[in-house]
């Protein structure tokens, strides 16, 4: 008896059942005839033939494909619709040694999806992208997709696509190949064997590229859609032959040389820049407030960039070290640098009602437009700490009480301006007495890691506390220090 | 009459009826069923001659499963592999 052996069967790459339903575990969910899995199994052959399929992630995309994960045994993630490239971006970054797959069709790749599919290749993300391409919308029932042909009637073109209302379709790998970073970039056709090969062959390639640690690759796949174009599997397939090819041309539009680019990247992780790799300060929340601490709610004004909403920030936080119930309000502009910008914080013993505060305790005006702007706020028995030596001209009478604190000056003369905002709060601090310095400093020491900048906020905390010292005088002999300040570091 | 060269088997719950393969393959000897499968569909199947373990209807099937190909083991003259088959294993 003579002896067969198999040449051809399941890949070990998909699952042995898929566990989409309580039936139908063994086959997939598309239409028959239709292209996508013919695309799945041209993957999955190839990433069986490297050895890749431990450490391959899949993307998989919105539309009919949008199940891909039920078949495919490795790494799944799926994303939101024409985000795929974004994804990928993200999951090849952080893991570098992967091989990182985006399947994306038409609709999801070239109309929601235009801008990330761009950019991805433009950054030469070292990622692959396969694009099915079936000139429509499959899942939604046949909307026009930016590859729709002209003349193609959709149910978004009901008399055919026009140039003159749709526009033209969108040849993507033509598009992309006039980008500088893609290495390598080819149009294939499901229409026969033959050419089935060539996409196998083009879906290897990509990958085997990607292993290597080339850049960007992408291989658009012409691909039946039986049930949208309304036609049985072999017409679909002759379809794309005598109709599709004169629109999308077959062929590779980018084959370059590897690592095109230098990679100056540094490589970090989530963990490390956020600290947590160093074991974490435990604060203990003390019990219970001292009812001699008042409440204070706290305006602080001026130009972004100035600190204003890092020292509300700085504030709250002491006020959490110390036990209180805190709210810390942000409110700038879309300007990074100069728009203004101000913030609220509320340090209470009890919970607090509503972050916004009308009237403050204390305003703390960084610049001239601010006190104007808001010194009218103030509590009548409150006060106003201003960031100069002396007042503007013209500023309307108020009931609260101004004190000039030349935080910029002061800054400035320790070294950098940066610190006036902690000239501010070392101003604040004596002014209130609500809050210690300790804490401010212990607080500082866990954020500014750079050993320089924390010596010099330290510093300025003390010049301020020193400036406003001066100019209570001799009437805050009940808040004064008894004997010397503890070194800062 | 001759030992063909290769034979297909056809998972008939996971055919889903396309015709895709019986259209392809260049010796003709695949066929629809005339009976219909669980799922409503006519399953396609080997007539059992002239395969020649070409590997092509396994292409062009889009079901990751419905085919497996076989080729005969010659013992002395080996089939030269054809693009478009690669070396799986037993
Ligand atoms: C944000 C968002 N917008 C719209 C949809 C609806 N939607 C689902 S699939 C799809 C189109 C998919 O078409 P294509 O990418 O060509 O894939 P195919 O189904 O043809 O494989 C759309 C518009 C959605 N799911 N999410
Ligand atoms: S609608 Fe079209 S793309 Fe979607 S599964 Fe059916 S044939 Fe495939
Ligand atoms: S292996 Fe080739 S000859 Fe055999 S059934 Fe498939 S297509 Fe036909
Ligand atoms: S191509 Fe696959 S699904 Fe289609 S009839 Fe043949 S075996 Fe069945």
């Amino acid at each position: 008896m003579d002896e067969y052996q198999v040449i051809e069967s399941k890949s070990p790459v998909f699952y042995d059942k898929y566990e989409r339903k309580a039936e139908l575990q063994h086959q997939t969910h598309y239409c028959p005839g239709c292209g996508h899995g013919v695309v799945h199994k041209l993957i999955a052959e190839a990433i069986a033939d490297m050895g890749v399929q431990d450490r391959t992630i899949l993307v998989t995309p919105v539309g009919c494909s949008v199940f891909a994960y039920y078949y495919f045994d490795m790494g799944n993630v799926q994303a939101a619709h024409g985000r795929a490239p974004a994804v990928a971006t993200a999951v090849k970054r952080s893991n570098p040694e992967s091989i990182v797959i985006g399947y994306q069709g038409d609709g999801d790749l070239a109309a929601i999806g235009t801008a990330e599919i761009v950019h991805a290749a433009n950054r030469g993300e070292k990622i692959t992208i396969f694009f099915v391409n079936n000139a429509i919308y499959g899942m939604t029932g046949g909307q026009l997709a930016p590859t729709t042909l002209v003349g193609q009637f959709s149910t978004t073109s009901p008399w055919g696509r026009r140039p003159s209302n749709e526009g033209y379709p969108l040849r993507m790998a033509e598009l992309l190949a006039t980008l500088e970073a893609p290495v390598y970039i080819e149009r294939v056709a499901l229409c026969d064997n033959k050419n089935i090969m060539k996409a196998r062959k083009a879906v290897r390639k990509a990958l085997e590229l990607q292993r290597d640690g080339a850049g960007f690759s992408f291989i658009e796949i012409l691909s039946p859609c039986p049930t949208i174009w309304k036609m049985t599997p072999q017409e679909a397939r002759k379809w794309i032959e005598e109709k599709m090819l004169a629109v999308f041309p077959l062929g590779v539009f980018r084959d370059r040389k590897l690592a095109p680019m230098a990679d100056g990247v540094p490589q970090t992780t989530v963990t490390k820049l956020l600290g947590l790799d160093k074991p974490l300060e435990v604060v203990t929340r003390p019990m219970a407030v001292k009812d001699s601490q008042p409440d204070l709610t706290v305006k602080i004004a001026g130009f972004g960039g100035q600190g204003v909403l890092l020292l509300g920030q700085i504030l709250a936080e002491m006020g959490m070290r110390e036990g209180r119930e805190v709210s810390w309000l942000p409110s700038y502009g879309p300007e990074m640098r100069s728009g203004s910008a101000h913030c609220h914080v509320c340090l209470s013993k009890e919970r607090v009602g509503s972050p916004v505060i009308e009237h403050p305790d204390v305003l703390i005006a960084m610049n001239e437009p601010s006190l104007h702007k808001f010194s009218k706020m103030v509590e009548a028995h409150g006060t106003i700490l201003y960031n100069n030596h002396k007042l503007p001209a013209g500023l309307p009478p108020c009931e609260a009480k101004i004190y000039c604190v030349p935080a910029s000056e002061i800054a400035d003369g320790l070294g950098t301006t940066k610190a006036t905002n902690m000239v501010m709060l070392g101003a604040l601090l004596e002014l209130t007495h609500t809050l210690p310095r300790e804490t401010a400093l212990a607080l500082l020491k866990a954020k500014v890691r750079n050993v320089k900048l924390l010596d010099v906020d330290c510093q300025a905390i003390d010049a301020g506390m020193a400036c406003l010292r001066k100019q209570l005088g001799s009437s805050t002999d009940a808040h004064a220090h008894d004997g010397e300040l503890a070194p800062c570091s | 009459m001759a030992q063909a060269r290769g034979k297909v088997t056809i998972d008939t719950e996971e055919c889903k009826g396309c015709g895709v393969c019986v259209d392809a393959c260049p010796p003709k000897c695949l066929e629809l069923l005339p009976g219909l499968n669980p799922y409503g569909v006519h399953p396609a199947r080997y007539t059992g001659m002239n395969c020649s373990g070409c590997g092509i209807c396994f292409y062009v099937c889009p079901e990751p499963g419905a085919i497996t190909v076989y080729r005969l083991i010659a013992p002395k003259v080996a089939q030269p592999p054809m693009e478009g088959s690669h070396a799986a294993t037993l």
